[in-house]
């Protein structure tokens, strides 16, 4: 058997009244590639974090390996001590300065920072090494804020490996990829752990979890319920430790479509780059029926996503929600003809991080009467209507009254829709509306998508999961550089190959 | 029209114009740091009147020019840390503590003035820093008439430009402040500290801004007065933006501020008759605004700017 190179020893923290780990112990081997699995705020981010020193536990404690193989307890609450000692850590959201190159980024913090020169040729040469090791390629010299996802998060994968990480920790790498982006990167890693590296992942991917793991482990609640081998491992087992029970199927029955409630009759939108380009389009959505767009991202799901939402103006085309023509699209003359938004980014479009979670759930309809008297906001009003929600939408957290961005990826999400479902919308835009959550919430998505559909709703559904467009969507549309096309068929194959734009 | 084209072409006016820059130049440069590093610096007003006062005090006390030059500038620093602590570990608003700031620097300046010299009615003078005759440089052709008549604190205020230009862009530091200015995160997970980037920052562009008001009573006058900053930290803050948070463009815009301020003083001589002065007085400020609409639609803000940061906090 492999040697250990980490163990957890009873790691507990506390937010508040929130117990985000109890009591979690966990090792880890010498190549060895673990998942890390547990529903939203089942505090897996939680947990690392504390291991690569942002967060300081509440009890427990860490050991590492070093060099020569030996345990040694780990500084607590240092990510200095965690580099040093060969942690790496990609954290869930991106840490990346935007304004500097990629090489600037993986070289911060591992250069003397009062020296007068910097050796960026040494710093590029070793880079341009791991890169061939690895096959995480990533154009080095301009500023991040031009790179793509996928670019992004091999980025910060390179920035661990750059300080030697013997231990490789990835918070939901593949949250933000391509299904094709993800398998790359996996067998990047795979091929990694061959020559020692170790690594824990956590995911919400069923499948990537089976594929390339070794050993599964899983939280609840902040507490470790279960480990066990991949080879012993299939989807519902794991599925029913991660919620104690077997989630549900979704099921959808046959709907006759009713009046439409979007049409956008050639539609333009002229972009600074591709991914905000849009074509000549025509679409029409109806009442009872859930349209699902399938591609690519990057391929103009951006363009339609704000038309939609009244982002962006067109410039040409027209737009009609339900019977009349918008002719000045704006968010607000959106929502009040009757638009609900699931955007792609929660984080910066869905919420506003520094406000609480009640505010947030009425902050598209603040002048409704429920939610001010002149002017005033009633806040009584505002936080039983967010404690209903909640309840409903089992919204879990710090409480209504804590700031949003407290919550985990997940229940920020469930907010979002407490927020568009509570208004019966006519017409639902969900932009990766599951892009992050786990199977329980998926389904939970799923299900308030086809609840909507049978109350009359229409639902434009994006998403680059071909599998959650087959399973809900009515009619599918592939979008492909700006440019919308119908298929009749529902065969993954071939949607597939339209995606890639090899099939018409 | 002959007027201004003459007096475009003239040397004097080409040497105030790169006088009236020189205190500008280092205040853009110091907040331009304190920005970098993703914390407005408000204080900038008062840290002038403080580097003002304490360079001329010392120099009246005794001490040599450079003297007290180095004590406004530790006397800046010394603000610039009360502000970096108020706003970085504790993140209180930057707005608030750096109005504060100025208020209480320009307070204590003028009170110990008045208790060190309660009663004197025309303020005593020191002997300033004299104009530098640089060798082969002065004797260029209209240029070298142009610098020769300049102190060595606008040759160290050009200086600066390339000093933090150079810092900024290829040294560890410089790219750390950047990245703290941008997102907060990306630097404490490569295990540097947010807290000591952010605050050594403030302090040393607090420490930059002194010296602005130093040049004021130890170059371009002999004197302090009260009143004598008279808004350049403000108009620093503004020319920050229109530099898009770069020092070649902020040595551009102090010039350009220095040389309307310079032609307006001129045509108010010449024009004073058919206009009333105050719209000269007032012109500098309307073309910065201008200016400053049209670059700063353009400008990229540090992303984290005015954002505190906390260790462990989402
Ligand atoms: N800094 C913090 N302050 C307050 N509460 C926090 C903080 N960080 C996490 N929490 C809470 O701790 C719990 C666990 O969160 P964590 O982010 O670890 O979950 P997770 O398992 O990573 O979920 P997800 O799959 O959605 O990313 C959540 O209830 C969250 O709201
Ligand atoms: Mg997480």
């Amino acid at each position: 058997m492999p040697e250990q190179v980490l163990s957890l020893n009873g790691l507990s923290k506390r937010f508040g009244s929130v117990v985000a780990n109890d009591d979690v112990s966990l090792t880890l081997r010498r190549g060895e590639v673990l998942a890390l699995l547990g529903e939203n705020g089942a505090g897996k981010t939680t947990l690392m974090n504390m291991l690569f020193g942002h967060y300081l536990p509440d009890a427990g404690t860490i050991d590492v390996s070093d060099e020569a193989g030996r345990m040694r307890p780990l500084q607590l609450g240092h990510p200095q001590a965690a580099l040093a000692a060969g942690i790496g850590m990609v954290h869930q959201h991106f840490t990346l300065a935007e304004n500097i190159s990629a090489l600037d980024n993986i070289t911060l913090g591992s250069e003397p920072l009062l020296a007068l020169r910097r050796d960026r040729k040494a710093a590029r040469a070793k880079i341009e090494g791991i890169i061939e090791k690895s096959g995480l390629k990533a154009p080095l010299s301009i500023p991040v804020g031009r790179l793509s996802v996928g670019e992004r998060q091999r980025v910060e994968i390179l920035k661990a490996l750059y300080r030697d990480a013997r231990v490789l920790v990835l918070d939901e790498p593949t949250a933000v990829l391509t299904p094709q982006e993800a398998d790359t990167l996996f067998e990047n890693i795979k091929a990694m752990t061959n020559e020692g590296l170790s690594v824990i992942f956590i995911s919400h991917k069923l499948r990537e979890v089976l594929a390339f793991s070794d050993r599964i482990a899983v939280l609840r609640h902040g507490v470790k319920v279960g480990e066990l081998e991949t080879s012993a491992a299939d989807e519902k087992a794991i599925a029913r430790m991660m919620v104690g029970a077997e989630t549900p199927k979704v099921s959808r029955e046959r709907m006759a479509a009713g009046a439409p409630v979007m049409q956008l009759k050639g539609v333009s939108v002229v972009g600074r780059s591709k991914r905000d380009t849009l074509q000549c389009v025509d679409l029409e959505v109806r009442a009872h029926e859930i349209l699902g767009i399938a591609g690519i991202s990057g391929n103009g799901q951006n363009a339609l996503a704000q038309v939609i939402s009244g982002l962006a103006v067109p410039t040409a085309g027209a737009i009609h929600i339900v019977d009349s023509e918008i002719s000045k699209p704006t968010p607000q003359a959106m929502v009040s003809a009757g638009v609900g938004r699931i955007p792609e980014d929660r984080h910066r479009e869905g919420i506003v991080g520094a406000m609480t979670v009640a505010e947030n759930m009425v902050i598209e309809r603040l002048g409704d009467m429920q939610v001010q008297s002149r002017g005033l906001l009633r806040r009584d009003a505002i936080q039983s209507n967010a404690k209903k929600l909640a309840k409903e939408y089992d919204v879990r957290g710090p409480g209504v009254t804590a700031p949003s961005r407290l919550l985990s990826g997940g229940n920020i999400q469930k907010l979002i829709l407490a927020r568009v479902f509570e208004h019966a919308p006519k017409l639902i835009l969900a932009n990766q509306p599951t892009r992050g959550l786990d199977m329980g919430a998926a389904a939970e998505v799923g299900r308030r998508l086809l609840e909507a559909r049978e109350r009359g709703a229409g639902v434009v559904l994006i998403s680059e999961d071909l599998d959650e467009i087959l399973g809900l969507a009515d009619r599918i549309v592939v979008i492909r550089d700006g440019q919308l096309t119908e298929t009749e068929s529902h065969d993954r194959e071939r949607i597939g190959l339209m995606m890639a734009g090899e099939a018409a | 029209m002959m007027d201004i084209l003459n007096i475009l072409l003239s040397e004097s006016f080409w040497a105030a114009s790169l006088r009236i820059a020189t205190p500008l130049i280092f205040g853009v440069l110091g907040a331009l740091i304190c920005e970098r590093a993703g914390v407005l610096n408000l204080g900038i007003e008062g840290i002038f009147v403080v580097g003002a006062m304490c360079g001329w005090m010392a120099v009246w006390l005794g001490a040599g020019l450079w003297g007290g030059v180095l004590i406004a500038a530790l006397a800046g620093g010394f603000f610039g840390l009360l502000h970096a602590i108020l706003t970085v570990p504790l993140g209180l608003s930057q707005h608030v503590s750096g109005l504060g700031i100025t208020l209480f620097a320009t307070s204590v300046s003028y009170f110990s003035y008045r208790t060190a010299l309660p009663n004197v009615s025309s303020p005593p003078r020191i002997t300033p820093f004299q104009p530098l005759d640089l060798p082969i440089l002065s004797d260029l052709p209209f240029l070298g008439s142009v610098l020769f008549q300049q102190t060595a604190l606008t040759w160290l205020a050009l200086l600066m430009v390339g000093v933090v230009w150079y810092v900024m862009n290829r040294t560890a530091l410089g790219v750390a402040i950047q990245a703290v200015g941008d997102n907060p995160d990306s630097v404490d997970a490569q295990g540097l500290s947010v807290y000591a980037l952010r605050m050594g920052a403030i302090v040393a562009g607090s420490a930059l801004m002194a010296l602005g008001g130093a040049f004021l009573t130890m170059s371009a006058f002999d004197a302090f007065f009260f009143g004598m900053v008279n808004g350049r930290g403000w108009v620093c803050i503004a020319l920050v933006i229109f530099a898009s948070w770069r020092p070649g463009k902020a040595l551009f815009g102090a010039l350009l501020f220095g040389a309307f301020d310079a032609l307006q003083v001129r045509l108010q001589t010449e024009m004073g008759a058919l206009v009333p002065g105050q719209v000269f007085l007032m012109a500098p400020y309307i073309l910065s605004i201008i200016a400053l609409v049209i670059a700063a639609r353009s400008a990229d803000y540090p992303r984290a700017l005015l954002t505190p940061w906390f260790k462990g906090q989402r």
